[in-house]
């Protein structure tokens, strides 16, 4: 049996060993309630302040604007609901993409229905899964109290222009003489965090969702940026902490090892464009030897996230093709694995790209990390060739 | 007070010289179901009395361990219904005093009417059955406001049986499922696809005292760990009606490769089917099984035509039993739901893999075909293959 080749990071990614040592070590020592006025409560702080500096520091926000959740599902949840009942006075509509992660989608689509009658524009993408900044902007009326636009969508990898969007958001909110500061622009950067750069302040965002366990952290901890003015009702009440945005004894282990976790990302200089060379050449070794294959996605450069390549085999069905892959050692998705607990569903993401269902049933999704060694890449590459090959015009349809 | 629960069992008190030996299994398969509920518990002690079963609970106040136990009793198959009873001394002071005490804590939930049903099995009580439930019943409309007689179709019936040992009254009892104690009908093979249909069959095996071994076909990298998970879990529901002995999981990959690759496609699901049955009846000799029940129902998909049915069992040296035969895909539903396993044969996980689907499979094929079919594989040492591989996971 080969050594295992995890290219499932998209999902979760395995965490660094600096992290389990800082969590550890917060176990052990930094044991005491944050609130608590004594020392051992002050340590704990400690740790969980130096966190938060860290993830401020790499996101171009102030600490004051971090609040950590229990992991980028609650984050997203916080944002669009937190939003939508503070301003609930001064709108009724948000404008969210067809591709958004479906703890965005579903958070929309129960404020429509029973959570409090809320309209959703839901904004097209192309073919290759990018929403376009004007279609965005255009879905926006006086009444649009929240523009949700993920950064890197999760299952193709499409980077969508949130830069673009914000920019132009922050037009419409000079003339609109609306209640100031509103439309807010809420970005979803779970899957790009540590991947790509994100800056608050130059893209004008008002509300940015994180998540630890996709840059190698620990799982359940996550943080939401909330810009220095903006309004949330909370989704939690209780001792309010973390500003009273999000109360409970705060998850220090975990946010000790969420800063590990970006420490570690912030040491690997060129992070990027060493996964978008592997990329590049996982995607050239499998077109290769298997002409059929279809790419869902943009092709290269800065349209696409540099460690998500999502590729289709017509006629094998996705999850076959996964075990198939899990045999010689290759761990990789079908299509999203937060959308494969629905059977007989494509995925909202193929589906809204006008992707045909023949395609979508093949789809996996293979995704890199710093991790991921060059030779990793090579094998992995044709394991899929071959098993592409030992799996093509085998079966029936 | 002590916690005691009447069972109350039926068909198996019809059964002539074999009755002992039905009540004695019976009466282990309760006493097993109370442990496995009691969590490590002592379960509850089973004594005989005629056509019923005592149970003492032990003098624990816990109300709601005192429920689930009766719930766990009220699963094992061969029983009618469990009572949670209360036992009393011989006298009419004491049946008329709990008598009331039942009816004010029905009227608490709404009951506005009752009757008294009682049954006299010791003769030495001075009082008959009649004259008891006149007594009584007065003693209720007595003492309780708020309840008139209907014999009927009352709210409330208040049960008092007269035993050598004292009086028993309850309430209220739990319907059991009915059926055949597991054990008293021998064993069989039976085939756990993952699907809906197939645990239903099990339970309907079950129901009638077959022991069932559970065999599932895996088809790994076909099928995934998941899909064997699935399996797993459904048995552990079934596991919950009564015992099953270990799952044997037998690899299917390289028979199914090989159909694909030697036989026409249209007869693929017909042969694969095939080999399960041959599998099946070797397995039936080692595992002193009789028969192999399966969860087919007559014309649901293309291999449950009668002439599939007929090709397939062609090759059973075993009876191949199919309780679900003249069940709608709805009632199936039904009755997944109800046993619990719905829920999990509906998880999204690829169990039958469709590469292995023909697109326009032969809907009446014959034994001649199938046998011909059947010319380029090479049957006998895949079948040996596949029973030398089989994992055996005990459940729970």
């Amino acid at each position: 049996m080969n050594r295992d080749i995890y290219l499932d990071n998209a999902a979760t990614a395995r965490p660094f060993a600096a992290v389990g040592e800082a969590m550890e070590q917060a176990v052990e020592t930094a044991y005491g309630n944050p609130s608590s006025r004594h020392g051992l409560g002050l340590a704990a702080a400690r740790v969980m302040e130096e966190s938060r500096s860290r993830l401020a520091g790499t996101i171009g926000a102030a600490p004051r604007e971090v609040v950590f959740t229990g992991g980028g599902t609650e984050a997203n949840n916080l944002a669009l609901k937190g939003a939508a009942w503070a301003y609930a006075r001064s709108g009724n509509h948000l404008v969210v993409s067809a591709v958004e992660h479906p703890s965005v989608l579903e958070t929309a689509g129960w404020l429509a229905g029973g959570g409090g009658g809320w309209r959703v524009t839901l904004v097209p993408v192309g073919r290759d899964g990018r929403a376009d900044a004007r279609d965005v902007l255009a879905a926006v009326t006086g009444e649009t109290v929240v523009v949700s636009l993920m950064h890197v969508n999760n299952e193709v990898g499409a980077v969508q222009p949130v830069a673009e969007v914000g920019r132009r958001l922050a037009a419409v909110r000079e003339t609109s003489g609306r209640r100031k500061g509103l439309p807010l622009f809420f970005v979803d950067a779970v899957q790009s965090l540590g991947r790509l750069p994100i800056d608050v302040r130059a893209w004008g965002v008002d509300l940015l969702s994180l998540s630890a366990h996709k840059i190698h952290g620990p799982k359940g901890v996550g943080a939401l940026f909330v810009r220095e003015g903006v309004r949330l009702v909370p989704l939690v009440h209780g001792g309010g902490h973390e500003a009273g945005r999000r109360s409970g004894t705060e998850n220090v282990p975990g946010l000790a090892g969420f800063g590990a976790a970006l420490a570690k990302m912030a040491e690997l200089v060129g992070t990027s464009e060493r996964l978008s060379r592997l990329r590049s050449r996982l995607l050239s070794i499998v077109r290769d030897g298997r002409p059929e294959v279809v790419l869902l996605g943009p092709e290269s450069g800065e349209a696409v996230a540099p460690h998500i390549l999502c590729l289709s085999f017509p006629g094998v069905p996705a999850e076959v093709f996964q075990h198939h892959l899990e045999r010689g050692g290759v761990y990789v998705s079908t299509g999203s694995a937060c959308s494969s607990h629905h059977r007989g569903r494509a995925s909202h993401v193929l589906e809204a790209m006008g992707c045909p269902p023949g395609v979508a049933n093949s789809a996996i999704r293979l995704s890199l990390s710093p991790l991921t060694t060059p030779d990793e890449v090579e094998k992995a590459g044709k394991i899929i060739v071959a098993t592409a090959g030992e799996l093509a015009g085998k079966g029936a349809r | 007070m002590k916690h005691l629960l009447l069972l109350k069992y039926g068909e198996i008190g019809l059964k002539g010289r074999n009755r002992p030996h039905f009540e004695r299994i019976l009466a282990r398969n309760v006493a097993a179901a109370l442990r496995r509920a009691d969590g490590g518990g002592p379960g509850g002690t089973l004594r005989h009395l005629r056509g019923r079963f005592l149970i003492d609970l032990g003098p624990s106040s816990d109300e709601v361990r005192a429920a689930r136990l009766a719930e766990a009793a009220a699963h094992v198959f061969g029983v009618v219904a469990v009572a949670p009873a209360r036992q009393v001394p011989l006298t009419m002071e004491a049946i008329a005093e709990t008598a009331a005490g039942v009816a004010s804590e029905a009227v608490g939930t709404g009951a506005r009417t009752f009757k008294l049903e009682v049954r006299r099995s010791n003769k030495a009580f001075p009082l008959t059955s009649p004259e008891v439930a006149a007594a009584v019943g007065r003693s209720v409309l007595e003492t309780v406001p708020g309840l008139a007689v209907d014999v009927h179709d009352p709210d409330l019936r208040i049960a008092v049986e007269i035993r050598e040992d004292g009086a028993y009254l309850y309430g209220r009892e739990i319907r059991g499922p009915g059926g055949l104690p597991v054990g008293t009908s021998g064993r069989a093979v039976t085939l756990i696809s993952g699907g809906i249909d197939s645990p239903v069959a099990t339970w309907m095996a079950m129901k009638r005292g077959l022991v069932t071994i559970p065999l599932h076909f895996w088809s790994f990298p076909f099928t995934g760990e998941r899909a064997r998970q699935k399996v797993i879990d459904l048995c552990g529901v079934l596991g919950s009606w009564g015992t099953l002995p270990d799952l044997l999981v037998c690899p299917f990959t390289e028979i199914q490769t090989a159909i694909r690759d030697l036989c026409p496609e249209e007869l693929r699901v017909t042969i694969m089917r095939r080999m399960m049955m041959r599998i099946a009846t070797r397995l039936g000799q080692t595992e002193r099984a009789l028969a192999i029940i399966t969860g087919e129902s007559l014309g649901q998909v293309a291999s449950q035509t009668i002439e599939s049915l007929a090709t397939i069992e062609a090759v059973a040296d075993l009876p191949i039993l199919r309780p679900l035969i003249g069940l709608d895909k709805e009632e199936i539903i039904t009755r997944a739901r109800a046993i619990g396993t719905f829920d999990l044969s509906t998880l999204p996980y690829e169990d039958c893999c469709t590469l292995f689907v023909p697109e326009r499979p032969r809907i009446k094929p014959t034994v001649a075909e199938a046998e011909a079919a059947e010319g380029a594989l090479e049957v006998e040492g895949l079948v040996e293959r596949a029973l030398g591989g089989i994992d055996r996971v005990t459940l729970r």
